[in-house]
């Protein structure tokens, strides 16, 4: 009996021994901190891939003002609690940079965290960068000026999605089903007002939100949409959600064409492969695989060939450690009171040949906004998505000038 | 606690005192010293985080290991307390009431007992397995409509406060970790005491008593059912502290404290420590801390260690650890404890063994299974890089684990042997 | 109108086939098993992996039989150990196996979703009505639950094995004092429960989704369903899984919030601040929190559930 109490107290000293002793060699430590078990690990572990991808290809060149990089990461298990705990732990390592994706709830204990935690050390401040959550509040009400974000959030591709609806007349009968949560909530009221605004005529015939991550079966919502007699379905539905929704959708034969924000996220291509819902799902994001740039595409291949065939999900993780590290060395400083500085307002040309810049009133960055759909592979397009034989196919771009939305932020400098 | 009373023979007031407090004071002292020891931000969180873990756990073992109700839904007055203790925050800092922030846990309590009361009328009504339902029933529901009541609970992002911004007193503005700390040890040192002194009133000995056998209880003319409706409330006025603790530790309340999770937690913590004892729950709170905390940083597949971990200590140690330690008091006092000391050396070596060859087994077919695809066959087990794809690995964890047991059930009767002559040499003197 | 009340049928049968075995080990060993929902996970995982090398036909007979064998050596070597110790742990072990078989099956087939599709023979549709088709698959586990049910209800009622079971149900000491060998009984009902439940799996997991969190998604709703049921009873799970399966599948269609019905009949928003979201609450949003509601109103009014006859 003995023998577990002591196995128990053996496995937690060790655990303690080797978390408070982390190793202290490189210069500029970058913390990653997302889920790394549990469900949403698939998507944070692959975060990972590409910012030591990153920070490789940065190293390489020599890395920022002589120093190299060097990335540590710290599971969040997507909870708010743990992130504070995780932040902490990463800044007792040394990191003054975090960068955190998943979560708006996690984000925001993130924001809050550091906004506290910089007030209360002058001297020692920390900064996050934001590379994935996409609540508006979070470059608008809730804006601060330690942190930046490199995702088009849910308003922007809101927009970007309704300028692209505005020059389809065959859709008129629109139908938002969306998590209910405030990610959700964001979408679902966004699109309404800007659909009010572009396309007055546009009926919105169902506006849906449901439990999040909760339902077995989308049959009955299906049943619903089929009997709106809409024409297209807005969502921003996630993970399992969308895989479900679309499942039950093809499982009814119904018909109607999805504008999604996250069909592409892991699982997601070998679902609608599955159900077979050619061109029929759309994803809005900030980039593809399959844009046809040769940086891109060569980019894209040698990614590929270092992580077992998953494609480079995250155009956005690029411009953010390249925009990081035009700072740093513009500033002539790995300090993030100073650095920081620069990266409000810098403006930078992105793989595919474009103009991108960050916003210095709210910390929000502009880019052209891609609307692609899932089809089989099939003439100029060179990647496919989990390895299923489907890949993204370009359908619109949006140009940078027509995503913009106006912020309420009102940034407090720090003194 | 009150064995140690017990043995004191002589009358000699200071020495009386001593044993009397002694362990009060001891633990006093070593929360006063821990920071000195562990400074580093990272260890003074996860001690915060050990402190309000210890005030829930203990009050959730008011109902579980005193009373003997079994609730799956505690955290419904840890997470009401603490998201009441955040909108405090925030509402006294909105009107510059002046209030200081070291009062604020006891909103959160009132916020639990308040809840205690409400949803105590209801499901104390029944007793054993009804009860339980009816609490996992209550929190399901709590926890789903925390999800749609977003004014209060925030939705997922919770509702975020600002301890700083509450009266100062004396200089203290609470911003530091360290301050946060000591408010923290402080509140947990009190309820520990508080509620150990909760079981030294009749009403507790009355909750042993209806826990042990109802029938009785309501036979000598007390209504159980009242008893349970207490201790219920008291359990909550509890968790709501400790749910206050946290919300000014974190600044932070979100869904997620309020969730079955949460409860299922603290569930675990109370009963790894050992429901049948007063200190079981402090020592659960704070394994399961450190696992928490540590563990995921350690391997990724530290749900299954936990979980393991967990099913181990179902089986094979009922009494959590307090329940091992106490096995161990005969022994001490007796004086033969140090007989026994050989024999788990001897013992450790299997052990140790076993759990080298387990481990291995389970990260070595972690690697395989999860990461080789993406990662290669490469992998480290304690800085020893070796390849996954290779026999080698796997016929090591195989031999280690397979020497472990055998070499363990091989020495298990001695050890029983052992401990069952320095035990009964207790009762034969009687 | 027809496709919900087809498709809340549906679901309510499929809670039944996990309920049936629920309430047979709840109510005979007393054991709140915490990882049932975990044998029907592991039911769906055996039938995907096993369809895949030996079709689907083969999988449907062989997955529940691999999982009840499973959930008779968890009986055997685990729960046995912890029973001498009483109930709470007992309840705890399964608390603790849920965790481990989520991990497992993670490690063992990833935390995304499999490809687990539905055999190539029932992948049409059944029929269409008002335009929407209704998958033959959907028809193949309707017939499926019903007649596990019919088997279910011959065997407990006709046979020599069932009336020892329905005794024990009931009597459970006596039943021991009468001379059977109470163990192995309770080790055949769990193994037996542990299948019924991977047959659900193996039907449920190609229509819904295969992935690890969809242990955790049905797990509390079973308890519902056998509490409210009646221990022990059932015809009683049997009414309680329809009910809610149809509860749950309605409020889905209904779109009204509380606002409406109250300012329907006069009453304006009488207050507002922090509880104020509570007249914008739809009853498709509640829908998911309706059966708690019903199971904490039952055990007070009711405790033996609705058709139980002992006390829970």
């Amino acid at each position: 009996m003995p023998t577990r109490y002591g196995t128990g107290l053996a496995v937690a000293a060790l655990a303690a021994g080797l978390g408070m002793t982390a190793p202290a060699f490189a210069q500029v430590k970058i913390a990653f901190v997302d889920p790394l078990s549990g469900a949403m690990a698939p998507i944070g572990e692959h975060g990972v891939k590409h910012f030591q991808y990153m920070i490789d290809k940065i190293n390489a060149k020599g890395g920022v003002n002589g120093q190299k990089m060097e990335l540590l990461t710290y599971d969040n298990k997507l909870s708010p609690q743990e992130t504070v705990i995780a932040a902490q732990k990463a800044i007792d390592a040394g990191a003054r940079i975090l960068t955190l994706g998943n979560g708006s709830g996690a984000a925001a204990a993130m924001i809050d965290f550091v906004n506290k935690h910089n007030d209360r050390n002058p001297g020692k401040e920390v900064v996050y960068l934001n590379y994935a959550a996409v609540d508006p509040a979070f470059t608008n009400d809730k804006c601060s000026y330690w942190h930046f974000r490199w995702d088009a959030h849910s308003d922007i591709k809101m927009q970007a999605l309704t300028t692209y609806i505005k020059g389809k007349p065959s859709i008129k009968k629109i139908y938002l089903i969306n998590q209910d949560y405030s990610f959700g909530h964001a979408v679902r009221k966004a699109a309404n007002e800007m659909l009010k605004a572009k396309r007055p005529d546009i009926q919105i015939v169902g506006d849906e939100l449901h439990p999040l991550a909760k339902i077995t079966d989308f049959a009955p919502y299906i049943a619903k949409i089929k009997a709106s007699g809409a024409d297209s379905v807005i969502t921003g539905n996630w993970g399992s959600d969308i895989a479900l929704l679309l499942k039950a959708s093809a499982d009814a034969g119904l018909q109607v064409d999805y504008y999604t924000y996250y069909a592409g996220g892991a699982g997601g291509p070998t679902a609608i492969k599955q159900t077979g819902l050619k061109d029929r799902v759309y994803q809005i994001t900030e980039g593809i695989a399959n844009i046809n740039v040769k940086e891109n595409l060569a980019w894209e291949e040698e990614f590929r060939k270092k992580s077992a065939g998953q494609g480079w999900w995250y155009p956005r993780v690029r411009n953010e450690m390249e925009m990081l590290a035009m700072a740093m060395n513009e500033a002539k400083s790995n300090d993030p009171k100073v650095f920081a500085e620069k990266l409000r307002g810098l403006k930078y040309k992105n793989i595919y040949g474009k103009d991108t810049y960050m916003r210095a009133e709210d910390h929000q960055f502009f880019q052209d906004i891609y609307i692609s759909a899932l089809t089989p592979m099939a003439g100029d397009m060179k990647f496919d998505e989990e390895n299923s034989g489907w890949g993204w196919k370009l359908t619109a771009t949006i140009p940078m000038a027509n995503t913009d939305v106006a912020t309420t932020c009102k940034m407090a400098k720090p003194s | 606690m009150s064995s140690t009373i017990l043995a004191a023979a002589r009358p000699n007031p200071v020495l009386d005192l001593l044993r009397r407090y002694g362990v009060w004071i001891a633990a006093a002292g070593l929360m006063i010293l821990l920071p000195k020891v562990f400074s580093s931000g990272a260890a003074l969180t996860t001690m915060c985080l050990m402190g309000i873990m210890i005030v829930f756990s203990l009050s959730y073992n008011m109902l579980l290991g005193q009373t003997g109700m079994l609730s799956f839904g505690h955290a419904v007055y840890y997470g009401l307390g603490g998201f009441l203790a955040v909108h405090a925050m925030n509402t006294i800092a909105g009107g510059k009431l002046p209030i200081p922030l070291p009062v604020l846990p006891l909103v959160g309590g009132f916020m639990g007992l308040l809840f205690g009361f409400i949803f105590g009328a209801v499901s104390t009504r029944r007793a054993g397995t009804a009860f339980a339902m009816i609490s996992l029933g209550l929190g399901e529901l709590i926890a789903s409509l925390s999800l749609i009541l977003r004014g209060f609970f925030g939705g997922e992002e919770g509702i975020t406060a600002n301890r700083t911004k509450m009266l100062t007193l004396w200089g203290v503005r609470f911003g530091p970790q360290i301050e946060v700390y000591y408010l923290i040890a402080a509140w947990c040192l009190v309820c520990i005491a508080a509620m150990f002194a909760f079981t030294r009133t009749p009403l507790g000995r009355l909750c042993n008593a209806v826990r042990e056998n109802p029938e009785r209880a309501e036979f000598i003319g007390y209504s159980t059912q009242m008893v349970r409706f207490i201790a219920f409330c008291v359990a909550g006025f509890f968790a709501g502290i400790a749910g206050g603790l946290a919300a000014i530790n974190f600044e932070l309340m979100n869904a997620v404290n309020i969730s079955g999770g949460q409860s299922g937690v603290v569930l675990l913590m109370a009963y790894i420590g050992g429901i049948g004892h007063f200190a079981g729950p402090i020592l659960g709170a704070i394994l399961v801390v450190l696992l928490q905390v540590f563990l995921s940083d350690i391997t990724g597949a530290w749900m299954l260690y936990f979980g393991l971990i967990f099913i181990g200590m179902v089986m094979f140690a009922p009494g959590g650890l307090a329940g091992l330690i106490m096995l161990h008091l005969p022994l001490w006092r007796r004086g033969t404890i140090l007989q026994v000391l050989p024999h788990y050396a001897a013992m450790a070596v299997p052990v140790l063994m076993g759990a080298a060859g387990l481990t291995l087994l389970i990260e070595t077919a972690h690697h395989q299974l999860v990461k080789t695809q993406t990662d290669g066959p490469a992998m480290h087990f304690f800085r020893l890089g070796f390849d996954s794809n290779t026999p080698l690995p796997w016929l090591a964890a195989a031999l280690l684990l397979g020497g472990g047991l055998w070499l363990g059930r091989l020495y298990a009767p001695r050890l029983k042997a052992a401990y069952g002559d320095a035990a009964h040499g207790v009762e034969a003197a009687r | 109108m027809i496709f919900s009340t087809l498709n809340g049928v549906l679901y309510g049968m499929l809670l039944f086939l996990l309920a049936s075995g629920l309430t047979l080990i709840f109510s005979m060993m007393g054991v709140l098993n915490f990882a049932h929902a975990s044998f029907y996970m592991l039911g769906a995982y055996f039938g995907f992996q096993i369809s895949q090398w030996l079709g689907f036909w083969v999988a449907l007979v062989a997955a529940p039989v691999l999982v009840g064998l499973i959930g008779a050596a968890v009986e055997r070597w685990g729960l046995r150990t912890v029973h001498k110790w009483g109930h709470v742990p007992e309840l705890l072990f399964t608390f603790g196996l849920a965790f481990v078989v989520e991990e497992l099956v993670q490690m063992v087939w990833g935390k995304l979703p499999v490809d687990y599709r539905v055999p190539a023979l029932l992948d049409f549709s059944a029929f269409e009505l008002f335009g929407t088709t209704y998958p033959a698959f959907r028809m193949f586990m309707l017939l499926i639950s019903v007649a596990i049910f019919l088997v279910l209800l011959l065997v407990l009622t006709r046979s020599r094995i069932g009336l020892i079971i329905q005794a024990a149900l009931t009597h459970p000491n006596m039943v021991a004092m009468l001379g059977h060998n109470v163990p192995k009984v309770f080790m055949m009902v769990f193994g037996f429960g542990c299948g019924l439940a991977a047959i659900a799996g193996v039907i449920a997991g190609p229509a819904l989704v295969t992935q690890p969190s969809m242990a955790h998604v049905l797990g509390p709703i079973l308890f519902v369903v056998v509490v409210f049921g009646g221990l022990g009873s059932l015809p009683g799970a049997f009414i309680a899984s329809l009910l809610i399966g149809l509860i749950q599948t309605f409020a889905i269609a209904i779109n009204y919030s509380l606002g409406d019905a109250l300012g329907a009949i006069g009453i304006g928003r009488p207050i507002s601040g922090a509880l104020s979201d509570m007249w914008q609450v739809t009853v498709a949003q509640i829908g998911p929190v309706v059966p708690y509601l019903m199971l904490v109103l039952i055990l007070i009014f009711r405790p033996t559930g609705l058709m139980g006859t002992r006390e829970t």
